[in-house]
């Protein structure tokens, strides 16, 4: 169970607007050391396995500061799949 | 005209959905254990890794870790079991309306209508295996058949992550050869019987005497005699997704016999604990309460059950052990010792059936102890099962074990 892993779990604060027909777009993550990001494209959804932390959600394909990176919505939570090992 | 049924089992199911939920346990061997915290439990499940070692469901942990030292033992969450089953329901139901659960990680589906929009069976099995395997990240092996007793054979036959389709034209060559014990429905029992017989493979079961089978084993033999040569129409009955469970039960074989009242009182109460979190979890209410007494007389090992209706249908661990320790006082006369003590929670009904109220019965009272029983389970799900306890069960009570007792049943087939 020691090996180094690559990815963690992050839970994340994010800002939502929510269409009339109830369409979910995603608008900011806030990450756990406070830092705001933008989301600057919502490229795809579906549902998927989170394979690099574990776990599964409606996952959503968004672009920030020009990369592409997957968040995930799993029963009303939101997480990314974060770099690195700390607070493990 | 033909039918095309699937048979969709997810593997492994418990241990699966562990490793899918915390990637760091993947390749190592693990298992899910009951009642870990207490070192005293049982394996409910295990991965392929664990099944290496010869890692047996039921066995005591202390048994498994002598086997196999780096097993990593989980304890069971059964939330997220019942999360996933749903999830995977909800695929399913793309597909067809007509599924029948068994179990929580069993299904069969009649897709015979909609082959024409998704393609034929082998086509349907793929894309689900694959589907679930990319949403939920777990796998399942499915079985495509005629009928539900083929289908269910053909899951069986390639695990895990895979499809075998048993064709009507040549399910002889497929199956026949396999040991008769593979079929749905032959049991320990019948197997043994089939084989003192020489009926050892499905095709041998297939071509007995009738008279035989009829006159040895009755209408199941007929049943199964039918099975074997592709003759099962049983339908796949949808239900409403709750989990297909009819009783809720543990049961335990104590460390010494037990002696007195006192002493089956905690023993009923440490079983009932486990009971209402499961009826929590299936979101079930019991309408009565069964219980099993084994004891040994004449050096032999003897049995009594009772049963009684409880006032108000609850999912209260402190009312149903009230309830089952009165049924216990008022049945059982202590001619013997007792070796082992089963409660189960019977007649299941959903929680969110409306509740006919009696007039003689407090419903308030029963509803206080269940919102009392919900902080507790708070408790526990944030400090652990022993977090809080009853008094009289942080002493020694001569209990050995968890053991997990859910009763599974086919509909319109077997029993
Ligand atoms: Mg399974």
């Amino acid at each position: 169970m020691n090996q180094p892993q690559q990815f963690r779990k992050v839970y994340v604060e994010v800002q939502l607007t929510v269409s009339p027909e109830g369409d979910v777009r995603p608008n900011t993550i806030k990450f756990e050391d406070g830092t705001v990001y933008a989301i600057d494209r919502l490229r795809h959804r579906c549902r998927a396995h989170a394979t690099k932390v574990g776990g599964t959600g409606v996952r959503y394909t968004v672009v920030i500061r020009g990369q592409e990176t997957y968040l995930f919505e799993d029963d009303g939570k939101w997480f990314v799949e974060a770099r690195g090992n700390v607070g493990c | 005209m033909d039918r095309t049924i699937l048979h969709c089992d997810m593997n492994n199911f418990y241990a699966s959905v562990e490793c899918m939920l915390n990637p760091k346990l993947k390749g190592h061997p693990v298992a899910v254990g009951g009642d870990v915290e207490n070192r005293h439990g049982i394996i409910l499940a295990k991965n392929y890794e664990a099944k290496k070692f010869g890692i047996q469901t039921g066995e005591a942990l202390w048994q498994a870790k002598q086997k196999c030292r780096n097993l990593i033992i989980v304890p069971p969450h059964y939330e997220e079991y019942l999360k996933y089953s749903r999830l995977a329901h909800s695929i399913y139901e793309d597909y067809t309306d007509l599924i029948e659960p068994y179990g929580m990680d069993e299904v069969w589906l009649d897709i015979t209508g909609s082959t024409k929009l998704f393609g034929n069976g082998e086509k349907v099995a793929n894309e689900l295996r694959e589907r679930i395997k990319f949403e939920l990240g777990l796998t399942i092996s499915v079985g495509v058949s005629f009928c539900k007793v083929f289908a269910k054979l053909g899951s069986d036959l390639k695990k895990p992550d895979a499809v075998t389709v048993i064709p009507k034209d040549s399910f002889r060559e497929v199956i026949w050869n396999l040991p008769a014990s593979d079929l749905l429905g032959v049991g320990r029992s019948t197997d043994k019987f089939l084989s003192s017989h020489g009926i050892h493979t499905i095709g041998e079961l297939a071509n007995a005497y009738p008279d035989l089978i009829q006159r040895k084993l009755g209408k199941n033999g007929m049943m199964l005699l039918a099975f074997a040569n592709g003759k099962d129409r049983s339908r796949v009955a949808p239900q409403d997704y709750e989990p297909p469970m009819k009783s809720v039960g543990h049961g335990i074989t104590t460390v010494q016999d037990l002696e007195n009242n006192a002493e089956v009182w905690n023993i009923i109460l440490a079983l009932t604990q486990d009971i209402g979190h499961k009826l929590r979890v299936y979101n079930k209410n019991a309408a009565g309460v069964a219980i099993y007494i084994r004891y040994i007389q004449d050096k032999q090992l003897g049995g009594k059950q009772w049963q009684c209706q409880l006032p108000v249908r609850t999912h209260s661990a402190a009312i149903i052990a009230r309830e089952a320790y009165q049924l216990f006082e008022r049945s059982y006369r202590w001619e013997f010792p007792i070796r082992s003590v089963t409660v189960r929670a019977i007649n299941l009904c959903s929680q969110d059936l409306p509740e006919q109220l009696q007039f003689f019965s407090d419903a308030a009272a029963v509803e206080r102890k269940e919102k009392l029983e919900t902080v507790i389970e708070e408790i526990r799900g944030r400090f652990g099962k022993y977090a809080i306890q009853p008094a009289c069960l942080c002493q020694d009570i001569k209990m050995p074990t968890d053991r997990e007792v859910e009763l599974r049943m086919p509909t319109g087939m077997i029993g």
